[in-house]
Parts: C-alpha cells; sequence; structure tokens
C-alpha cells in the first residue's frame, strides 16, 4: 500500500505545488536536524537492522558519511526501508533526501526520472544461484529453469536479454518483495534466483539452508551501485558525490577512522587538503572545512567501511575484486581533492 | 394561451409575470454550471501543475512509452507476448490475467457461495453446522493472509518436477504448475468450434421453446437434458466425422522442467482458490439472507398446491430471493475483481504487477501508469455493474 501512498503523494506534491520547491536540500536537512534515507528492506551487509535494532550495511554507512559530514553525528540519519518499486517515486516526491539502495546507475534512470547519481559506491555484477543439488556448474545449463526475480529491477530485464542471448527458454517468477522472492526460492518454485551477486551471497546466509546452494560463476552484467539523489540541486548532489569521493581519498591516502587525528599534523599535501588543514574545501560545499575528517573519523575510509560490512572477515565474505582501488587493480577511483 | 387543467395551469401561471431569474429550473441549472465549470477549473489547475512540474523535475511524461519494447517476459500470457513486444501488449497480458482469474473466480465464487448458504438452512444439523464454520473462518480471517497461505499450501504440498504426480496420464501436478497436454488443431478442427457454438445455441432455442410451450400448454419437455446432450453429443459426432483432427501434445520432463504442454501456474491455483472461497463466503450470508427474505408463506401456499419441495425452491423461493440477493450479489464481484490486485504478493502477472509495477518501474511514469491502472478497474467495475442492473432489471418483480 505504501507503492500507491507514494504514488498519490507525488501526484499531489507535483499537482499542488506551483512553485516546485526549488530545494535547497541541505538547508532543508539541517533545519531538520537529520538525514532522510531511503534504504533497502532488509538485505544483509548493504542494509538491514541488527540485533540491537540499529541499521548497518555498506548502503547504511554511506548514508551515515553524508550525515556525518553535515552535522558530525553519525546517527543523524533516519531510515526509510523501500521496496525497489517505490524507491524512485520516494525520492522524487521528496520523502528521502539520498537514495542509497543498491541501485544500478543506468542511462534511463539518470536521464528520465529527474534523478542524478553521485557515484558507485558498489562495483556489481548480476549472477544466479541454484540448489547444490541441481548438478549445475554454468549458468548456460539452465535451459528451461523457473527463474525467481524482483519487479523494477534491472535484473528482471538483464535476465531476458542473457537467457535470450544465450538462445536458452526460461520461466520468470515475479515478486515484489525480496521477502517474498526468497520465500518462494526456499520453497523450491524456482530453480534460480538470479539478482546482483553481491544480493546473492546475502540472501543465501537467510535462507533454510545456506549449504544447499551455489552461486553460478557466470556475471551476466555491470551493476554499478551508487548513491542517487534529485536533480535541479547541485549543491546537495556535490555534496553526495564528495562524500563518496572523499572516503576513496582517504583509503588511498591511508587515513583511518583510527589515525585520522594524528594525520592531521602530515606533511602530505593531498592529505592536508583532504583533512582541511589547507585550503576551504568544505565551505565549496556548504559544510565545515573539516568535514571529511568528520566521515573518516566516525565511519572510516572506503575500505574499511566496505570490510566491516561485506568484506572476507564478515559472513558474506565478499572478496574486495573489482572494489579494489584503481592502485591495487581495482575500479574504485576519486578524483584528487584540490 | 390555451386553456389548461387547473394543476399545470397554477404553475404555469407562476412564471407568467417573475423573471427567469427567478425560476427555481433555471436557476438550478446556472448553478449546477458554475459547480461543473469550477470542478473542471481544478481539475485543470492540477493536471497543469503537474505537467510543468514532471517537465521542471526532468521527469518524462506522456504515453509515448507504450510503443517502446518491453524488453522484460512474463510467466502467464493468454495474448501472444515476448520479451520483443510493446509495453502495450504487456498491459494487454496484465489486463487479460486480471480478466481471467476475476470470471473464473466469480463463477466458483457463485456456486460455492449458493451451496454453502443454502446449506446454512439445511435441515441437517451437520451440514448446517460446517457451512456456518466455513462461513466464519473465510470472512473473518483478512484476504491478504488468506492468499499468502493458499500460495504457501499449494507449494509445499506439490512435489518438485522431478517427483511430479500424475493423476491422469499426461496431466502432471508439480510445484511449478499444474502441466496439462496442449491441444493442437490440425487442419478441419474449426468445424469442431462451430459445432459447440451451435449446439449451445440450438440448446438455448430448445429452452426456449419449451418454455413458451409449457407456459401455453402446461406440458413438460425435459430441456436440460437435451440441452447437455446435443452440446456434448454435437460436437463429438463432428470430431469423428472430420477424422480426429486434433492432435495432443503431451508434457515431457526435460531438464529442470516439463517442455510442450500448457501450464497453470501455481500462483494462479493459489490467487483463484483464495479470492473464490473468500468472496464466496460473503455470497453464501447474502444468498441465505435472500432466501430467509422470501416469507414461509409463499413456501406453505406452494406445498398446499401440492408442488413438491425441489420445485418449490425453484419455482417458487428462488425467483423471489433473486430479488434480494442481486444488487449485494454485484458488490460482491466488484470486490473480487478488485481484490485479484492482490495477486502482486503472490507473484501472479495481474494488471497491477505487469503493468503498475514493472512497466511502472522500467519506464518510471508512475503518474500516467497509476492513472491508466485506476481508469481500467473502474471500466471493469462499472461494466460488471451494468451488467448486474440489467440482470436485475430482468429478474426484478414485474408486476401483472
Amino acid at each position: 500500500m505504501t507503492k500507491k501512498f507514494l504514488t498519490i503523494a507525488l501526484g499531489a506534491a507535483l499537482g499542488l505545488s506551483a512553485t516546485a520547491a526549488s530545494a535547497a536540500t541541505l538547508d532543508d536537512v539541517k533545519a531538520k536536524g537529520f538525514l532522510q534515507c531511503g534504504s533497502n528492506t532488509g538485505l544483509a551487509g548493504f542494509a538491514a537492522p541488527n540485533d540491537a535494532g540499529e541499521w548497518t550495511g555498506l548502503d547504511v554507512d554511506t548514508c551515515r558519511a553524508v550525515a556525518a559530514a553535515i552535522f558530525d553525528d553519525p546517527e543523524a540519519v533516519k531510515f526509510t526501508p523501500l521496496t525497489a518499486k517505490e524507491r524512485f517515486t520516494a525520492l522524487q516526491t521528496g520523502e528521502v533526501d539520498v537514495l542509497v539502495r543498491n541501485t544500478t546507475w543506468t542511462m534511463t534512470r539518470d536521464t528520465t526520472l529527474g534523478l542524478n547519481f553521485t557515484g558507485v559506491n558498489y562495483y556489481d555484477g548480476q549472477g544466479f544461484m541454484v540448489r547444490k543439488s541441481l548438478d549445475v556448474t554454468s549458468a548456460l545449463e539452465l535451459s528451461g529453469a523457473s527463474v525467481c526475480v524482483q519487479t523494477g529491477t534491472t535484473t528482471e530485464l538483464n535476465l531476458t536479454d542473457y537467457f535470450k542471448a544465450n538462445g536458452m527458454e526460461y520461466q520468470p517468477v515475479v515478486f515484489e518483495k525480496l521477502e517474498e522472492v526468497n520465500a518462494a526460492y526456499d520453497a523450491n518454485r524456482c530453480d534460480v534466483y538470479t539478482t546482483d551477486a553481491s544480493g546473492l551471497y546475502s540472501i543465501r546466509l537467510q535462507l533454510t539452508n545456506p549449504g544447499d546452494h551455489v552461486v553460478l560463476p557466470e556475471i551476466i552484467s555491470k551493476e554499478p551501485l551508487g548513491p542517487v539523489v534529485r536533480q535541479g540541486d547541485d549543491q546537495w548532489f556535490n555534496l553526495v558525490k564528495w562524500t563518496l569521493f572523499a572516503m576513496v581519498n582517504a583509503e588511498e591516502l591511508g587515513v583511518t577512522s583510527a589515525n585520522v587525528e594524528e594525520m592531521k599534523g602530515s606533511d602530505n599535501p593531498s592529505i592536508k587538503r583532504l583533512l582541511g588543514v589547507d585550503g576551504k574545501f568544505g565551505e565549496s560545499i556548504g559544510l565545515s572545512n573539516d568535514w571529511a575528517v568528520r566521515i573518516i573519523k566516525h565511519v572510516g575510509n572506503y575500505g574499511e567501511m566496505f570490510n566491516k560490512n561485506v568484506g572476507p572477515d564478515t559472513p558474506l565474505g565478499i572478496e574486495r575484486g573489482v572494489n579494489a582501488l584503481w592502485s591495487k587493480g581495482g575500479l574504485q577511483y576519486a578524483p584528487p581533492i584540490r | 394561451m390555451t386553456p389548461v387543467s387547473s394543476a399545470t395551469g397554477e404553475h404555469a401561471g407562476d412564471e407568467a409575470g417573475t423573471s427567469w431569474f427567478y425560476n427555481p429550473r433555471v436557476r438550478g441549472m446556472i448553478f449546477q454550471l458554475l459547480v461543473v465549470a469550477a470542478l473542471l477549473g481544478v481539475v485543470a489547475f492540477f493536471a497543469y501543475n503537474a505537467k510543468t512540474n514532471l517537465e521542471r523535475a526532468g521527469i518524462a511524461s506522456g504515453l509515448g512509452f507504450f510503443s517502446e519494447r518491453a524488453g522484460f517476459d512474463i510467466s502467464q500470457t493468454l495474448v501472444p507476448y515476448t520479451n520483443d513486444s510493446t509495453y502495450f501488449r504487456a498491459f494487454l497480458v496484465g489486463l487479460v490475467n486480471t480478466l481471467l482469474v476475476a470470471s473464473i473466480g466469480i463463477l466458483i465464487a457463485t456456486v460455492i457461495g449458493f451451496i454453502v448458504g443454502v446449506a446454512r438452512l439445511s435441515k441437517n444439523f451437520v451440514i448446517r453446522q460446517l457451512a456456518q464454520l466455513y462461513v466464519e473462518i473465510l470472512r473473518n480471517v483478512p484476504l491478504l493472509l488468506q492468499l499468502l497461505f493458499w500460495y504457501k499450501a499449494v507449494l509445499s504440498v506439490l512435489p518438485s518436477p522431478r517427483q511430479s504426480l500424475e493423476p491422469v496420464s499426461g496431466v502432471f501436478l508439480n510445484n511449478r504448475g499444474l502441466i496439462l497436454p496442449e491441444v493442437i488443431g490440425q487442419p478441419g478442427s474449426g468445424l469442431i468450434g462451430y459445432a459447440i457454438l451451435s449446439a449451445i445455441a440450438g440448446a438455448y432455442g430448445i429452452w426456449r421453446w419449451a418454455r413458451k410451450r409449457q407456459l401455453a400448454t402446461g406440458k413438460q419437455f425435459p430441456s436440460l437434458l437435451v440441452g447437455i446432450a446435443l452440446i456434448v453429443l454435437l460436437p463429438l459426432l463432428t470430431f469423428f466425422v472430420t477424422g480426429m483432427p486434433v492432435d495432443l501434445s503431451y508434457a515431457e520432463l526435460k531438464g529442470f522442467n516439463f517442455a510442450g504442454g500448457t501450464v497453470v501456474n501455481p500462483e494462479f491455483m493459489a490467487l483463484l482458490l483464495g479470492l473464490s472461497l473468500y468472496t464466496a463466503a460473503f455470497i453464501a450470508e447474502i444468498v441465505r439472507a435472500g432466501i430467509l427474505a422470501v416469507s414461509h408463506g409463499q413456501t406453505e401456499a406452494a406445498f398446499s398446491l401440492g408442488i413438491r419441495p425441489r420445485r418449490t425452491l425453484q419455482l417458487v423461493v428462488i425467483p423471489q430471493a433473486m430479488r434480494v440477493i442481486i444488487p449485494p450479489l454485484t458488490s460482491q464481484y466488484l470486490n473480487l475483481t478488485k481484490n485479484s490486485s492482490l495477486a502482486v504478493a503472490i507473484g501472479y502477472p495481474d494488471i497491477v504487477a505487469v503493468f503498475a509495477g514493472t512497466v511502472l518501474n522500467q519506464t518510471g511514469q508512475a503518474v500516467e501508469v497509476i492513472i491508466i491502472t485506476m481508469l481500467v478497474y473502474l471500466t471493469i467495475s462499472l461494466s460488471t455493474s451494468a451488467f448486474m442492473n440489467w440482470y436485475n432489471r430482468r429478474v426484478a418483480l414485474v408486476e401483472r
């Protein structure tokens, strides 16, 4: 029902506000005293409440980093769990200030929805998970299978393309909520579960017998996941974009949550600029100059965030892979702060 | 002025001397026009704002997306559809799926509802109590929960494809659905379709004739039996005469699943089961109320004329009960149709799941898609309602 509510809200907001709030989102957020962040309804490692009821995960930490940059307080953020279907409407209507919900950056989404992607906090790709008992070792052996998939995702389209390109048939079984897809796959309604590979590892943990399932090696698509903001508010767009860049730059420069205070005394000019010792970079995005210190102190650099939520030591056990820094053979690359 | 009768003359006298401005009918008209104009103004205001704001926010609008390639697959397609079809096709697929589950659901719910409703009034204690138990349980549990229950039940009771049940040779039942042999027509098979149609028309003709004759002469004719015989035998005869031009293509277990054959999805089964059992509970109560509304004197009068109990129910009680039953029954039909949108929870590709779900998300045009979906439900409901009103006028008490 949230969906209907959101759509009505969208209609109402669009219909009523003759003078569209052209939006200084930053001012609104500061006035509210907290950041409203659209997150997943529950995807372990990316956005899910932990035992203590606190939201944790890579996407959640990305939101916390923005809150830390603004308020010097990673707790100054409220989360709105959204399904894949609801997410864009929620952002368009202003229900959330930023959407960080393992959302793939595509051209259509970037150009026709009135939204802007600010960067990539996780490079992903779509994969397949099957039961070990099926004795399947490659996605090319999946002809004729029933495939469980979530509606309103790029996954749904990639799936079609992949099976078509390889001349295979399949039967889609489409659900709106992640929990419903999980339940259907667990009840053996489908042979195959498909979503982003990171999601598969996360979902496998939630199945009745995680050991009975295997993620196939094929990655069939590019899924750059990242934060999204509304179009038309460049200040806010810059702020969210550079929050992530600051975290990547910090990792590259060796600045961590543990050593950030002593790094302020570093002689490295890049570190000095990052931490606001030199220059007025914070002011240019409407924040104080120690904005990056706040992010790193409370949330850590990109590598710390990755390892804490999805890295090899977590139940998900995902290697850095393409998400390593560019200098270590990965794709994570941030423009310099200067 | 020509002389007029006193009743209208008085009225005309009123109008004669006064200005049109004080004519209540003209005034009423003016105010109604003003209200309509104001309403249109408000709608136009909102539409204009929505349009300009969508443009300013850089959100695409318009219905151009209808002719674009959809690029996704749907599990149940009654009209030809592939991932190369347009969004409009996808819309049609969703619409037909909604109509399918709603129409079959209405049929089943009506049959079960009438049976349970009559059973509620049975003289047999056990039957009466069972019927009451059915009604009380089903109408007091939210439909969404019932749907999830049936879906879970269907999935967990049925085996996996490799251990399929085969109740009849060539028919398989597993958690991927009910798999039936596919009927493939050879040249000449069209005649069988015509045979079925003409048999139905013939049966209707016989029924009309028998009814007329009975009204005129009092002689009875077993029109029901003859009609059924006609509908069964004529197509069968055609089938054999034309040399059995129909092939059955049996499904085969291939790899993961059955290939070939016609598949009835478990989502469809669960949704149909949930919708019809739930609505039947309400229909049962409406039927019971309708029958109780016919005064017992009617039954006694029929009995005293020597009409047997079954004929009494058929000729005296039910026709009168129908007058009470039809209007609330219409509401239940509309409810069932609208409730079918809960399909989205169990993955049945109805119009909400396909159009207001996938299409909405792939195109991002929430306002257009939701308005169209609402118009579709409105149209279906108004049509159902118009049909039921027509039927109601037919069964309403005709005073002679």
